[in-house]
């Protein structure tokens, strides 16, 4: 009955998207305030069914009820219960359901928390948001139902991908779904000013904190995906430009541009027409991740089983919505009224630039992903693009990026004063030159290039410091004052700050992790010991454990920095019975920002193990900059001016001037 | 400045970043791209020794022998060819004979493929997708291979284990 509940709860959605995809729009149209605000009840009802549907699955995967298809073949009784909420998007059809729910919630969110949008514009973005959402309710119902029964249930299911039996299937998947889908209002913003064809800086005021939302948590969600990657693979590698991992990095790319574009936009009512285009391209990215991650066209860790019918089936979304948007855009972009003037050097400037760098970064890695497979489908050739072709391309154009970041904050709007900010900067360089001499002096072995790429990252960083202690100003009055200045200060400023100053931590991570890693591949007997980066490793044996669903066979190993035992660390292989699989469960320990790392290979005849040990100098800090990042955008959205400064209804519609 | 100036000054700016950006991929392109290859295609084509590429196919049963630090030897084959492949390091947790798999390297003289990657898939029914295909097309195809490319995770023995194999620490 759940099932059966669960399918029709989402065939009511289904039917009630159709109506919000219309009925508001004949409302604006006719000026028909009753039928404009259908898009409000009927995107909270929708958010209510999917809500419901979304709950029957997770019911069914709760109680193993393996007379559910989706639920026989990702799920097994002995497993955690943990593990059995989060396989309920383990899966193709339990995924796409929670991008719907996602998507429901988003529009839900806008509707009851709308009230200060003008009628039309918010009848236009819910009218929107529900067109995506009927194409992918169609999806779901014609090609992946999660509701499907079997005629003769079975008694045990065929269990989770042991892979995905990890708490970062619990976080990974719905940060970054929350991520992509929430692109999806910024889009909608978009598409409601081309059809209304006006815009404004009160339309910027709105988008932004949507835009933020959807930013901080892609962000998160690439960093947890990482992180996992980097845990649960077992080989220490953190990043391997997979295409599936591209595909999550163009929107991020493309949404970071959006961000600074839509400051310009909201501050100096300047770059409308592209802030509106980035709105599109940032959300069509979204789709086209999507696309490559669910129709099958890569394989990659993420690829679920596959029917060729769901890949056509995308495809079709995609080009019906991002050649429809594009379209639209084409025809009523110049409609839009251009807004300030502004001289080259000056903030404006510095964000167009930081939009330039990012979209051609964003281009390259658009290039490197999708030319391998145009290739094989034009010419039938196969080819693999990797790590060196993004090496070469990516970095390169982050570079001047990064060199320029700190200057941006410093520029004044309109016109700014290059040299000045030069001058605000010479603390930020000093430290940098500092760091490079420093990095110089220690580094043993490795890239010329690394130290000069740690004095990168300490200008950022330090760049960031400087900002926020020129608008306080520490140093030059007393602390007393630059403490209340501090408190002044906007939160957004803040948050700029933070951000910035993740980038650079993030970059001096892998530069340390990359260069200075130090390893140790090979067989180990029992009480052998090894030297590695100052620490002595030790075999004492292997135990074995019963899991609930696995069987693990774990290393005993003891650590020794100076000849004092600092830990044991137990690397271990867990066995699957159900799926005949086995996973590699990797030991960390950290020291500092530091890890020590070791995993397991073969156990050879005579008693010995096959062991990989890693040293990996300040490689926490690749996740901790993405964290600050997230963290400076959490700030910028608390900021006064997003919370009480939307203007008022009445005013606003005064405000919104029809743009000839 | 004017409009029209500052309108110029932005526009020349992008295309210059587009025009660096554009050699940069051309230029990553020509040297950093790998061509995939099964032993029948190295068979008829020739490849030029130390030229790289990505070889796939079936672990030829019974090849498999495993050297001291950490060497392994083996054969990779498609049906109609096979070549012998050397590697040093920890194969990938489900590198099995009979199984689907992808090397990375290149010829020797002697035409012994030295690979200094190696991929498998964490599935017991994985079938790296290059192989697949190239197996249907060559008509080696059974349908007891079903479901490759399904619910699988990656695992890569790299480089760096080659070099370290022999116990060294670096």
């Amino acid at each position: 009955m759940i099932a059966e509940g669960g399918h029709y709860a989402l065939v009511l959605a289904f039917a009630l998207a159709l109506i919000q995809s219309t009925v508001p729009l004949l409302g604006a149209r006719w000026r028909d305030p009753a039928l404009m605000n259908v898009a409000r009840s009927t995107a909270l009802a929708q958010l209510l069914f999917v809500g419901l549907s979304f709950a029957a699955l997770v019911t069914l995967h709760v109680t193993s009820d393996f007379s559910v298809l989706n639920v026989y073949e990702n799920s097994h009784s002995a497993k955690p219960l943990l593990y059995k909420i989060t396989g309920v998007w383990g899966s193709h059809e339990g995924s796409m359901l929670l991008w719907v729910s996602i998507l429901a919630l988003f529009g839900g969110l806008v509707a009851a928390l709308g009230n200060n949008l003008p009628l039309s514009l918010r009848a236009h973005v819910l009218a929107v948001q529900a067109w995506i959402a009927s194409a992918f309710y169609l999806f779901i119902l014609v090609t992946s139902n999660p509701f499907l029964r079997i005629p003769n249930p079975p008694m045990e299911g065929r269990d989770l991908n042991p892979v995905l039996q990890d708490i970062g299937l619990a976080v990974h998947p719905p940060m970054l779904y929350l991520g992509y889908v929430g692109f999806s209002i910024s889009f909608s913003f978009a598409i409601a000013a081309l059809l209304e064809g006006r815009i404004d800086a009160a339309w910027a005021r709105w988008v932004r904190p949507w835009t933020l939302i959807a930013w901080i948590f892609l962000t998160l969600g690439i960093a947890m995906g990482s992180y996992w990657a980097y845990y649960e693979l077992g080989w220490g590698g953190w990043w391997f430009w997979d295409p599936v991992e591209n595909a999550s990095l163009m929107p991020w790319l493309a949404g970071t541009a959006l961000l600074h574009s839509s400051l310009v936009m909201e501050k100096r009512n300047a770059l409308k027409v592209w802030t509106i285009l980035l709105s599109i391209l940032t959300f069509s990215l979204s789709l086209l991740g999507t696309f490559l991650v669910r129709s099958g066209v890569l394989t990659s860790v993420h690829a679920f089983a596959v029917a060729p019918a769901r890949g056509t089936f995308i495809l079709l979304i995609l080009c019906v919505f991002i050649g429809g948007s594009l379209t639209l855009f084409a025809g009523r972009a110049s409609s839009l009224k251009q807004g300030g003037l502004f001289a080259p050097i000056s903030r404006e400037g510095a964000l167009v630039l930081n939009n330039l760098f990012l979209t051609t970064a964003c281009a390259t890695v658009f290039v490197g992903t999708l030319y391998p497979m145009a290739l094989e489908i034009l010419t039938g050739a196969r080819i693999s693009v990797g790590a060196p072709f993004f090496n070469l391309t990516f970095a390169p154009l982050f570079v001047p990026l990064m060199i320029a970041m700190p200057f941006g904050p410093m520029l004044a709007w309109k016109r700014g004063d290059l040299l000045g900010a030069m001058q605000r900067l010479m603390a930020a360089g000093m430290v940098a030159l500092l760091a490079i001499a420093l990095a110089w002096a220690w580094a043993r072995g490795g890239s010329a290039l690394a130290p000069l790429a740690i004095g990168l990252a300490a200008f950022v960083i330090a760049g960031a410091a400087s900002d926020l202690a020129e608008r306080t100003g520490l140093f030059r009055v007393p602390p007393a004052n630059a403490l209340r200045r501090a408190r002044g200060l906007p939160r957004s400023a803040w948050g700029t700050a933070f951000a910035h100053a993740g980038i650079g931590i993030a970059l001096m991570g892998i530069v340390c992790e990359t260069t200075w890693n130090s390893e140790y591949i090979g067989t180990m007997k029992l009480h052998d010991s090894i030297p590695l980066a100052g620490y002595q490793f030790t075999f004492d044996g292997m135990k074995e454990r019963q899991g609930p669903n696995y069987q693990e066979k774990a290393a005993v190993f003891s650590v020794a920095e100076n000849g004092k035992a600092i830990a044991q660390m137990t690397p271990s292989k867990r066995s699957f019975t159900t799926r005949g699989m086995s996973t590699t469960e990797a030991a960390l320990l950290s020291r500092g920002v530091s890890q020590l790392y070791i995993s397991l290979g073969d156990t050879t005849p005579d008693g010995g193990v096959v062991v990989r040990i890693y040293h990996k100098p300040l490689v926490l800090l690749i996740w901790f900059g993405p964290v600050l990042m997230a963290l400076g955008g959490l700030l910028s959205l608390s900021d006064r001016r997003l919370r009480v400064g939307v203007p008022k209804p009445a005013k606003a519609l005064r405000a919104l001037q029809p743009a000839e | 400045m004017t409009r029209k100036q500052r309108r110029l000054t932005i526009i020349g700016c992008s295309l210059a970043v587009l025009g660096i950006a554009a050699a940069l991929v051309l230029n990553a392109l020509r040297g950093s791209i790998v061509f995939f290859s099964t032993p029948s295609m190295v068979a008829q084509q020739h490849i030029a020794p130390g030229t790289r590429f990505r070889l796939g196919g079936l672990v030829q049963p019974g090849s498999l022998v495993r050297g001291k630090n950490l060497a392994v030897k083996f054969e990779v084959a498609d049906g109609t060819a096979k070549l012998p492949v050397t590697y040093k390091g920890i194969l990938p947790d489900l590198f099995r004979e009979g199984q689907g798999v992808v090397a990375e390297g290149s010829i020797d003289s002697s035409g012994v493929f030295r690979a200094d990657t190696v991929l498998a898939k964490h599935d017991e029914k994985y079938m790296p997708k290059e192989v697949a295909d190239e197996l249907k097309k060559t008509g080696h195809w059974k349908t007891d291979y079903s479901d490759y490319g399904g619910k699988s995770g990656g695992a890569v023995a790299s480089e760096a284990n080659a070099q370290a194999g022999q116990g060294a620490t670096r």
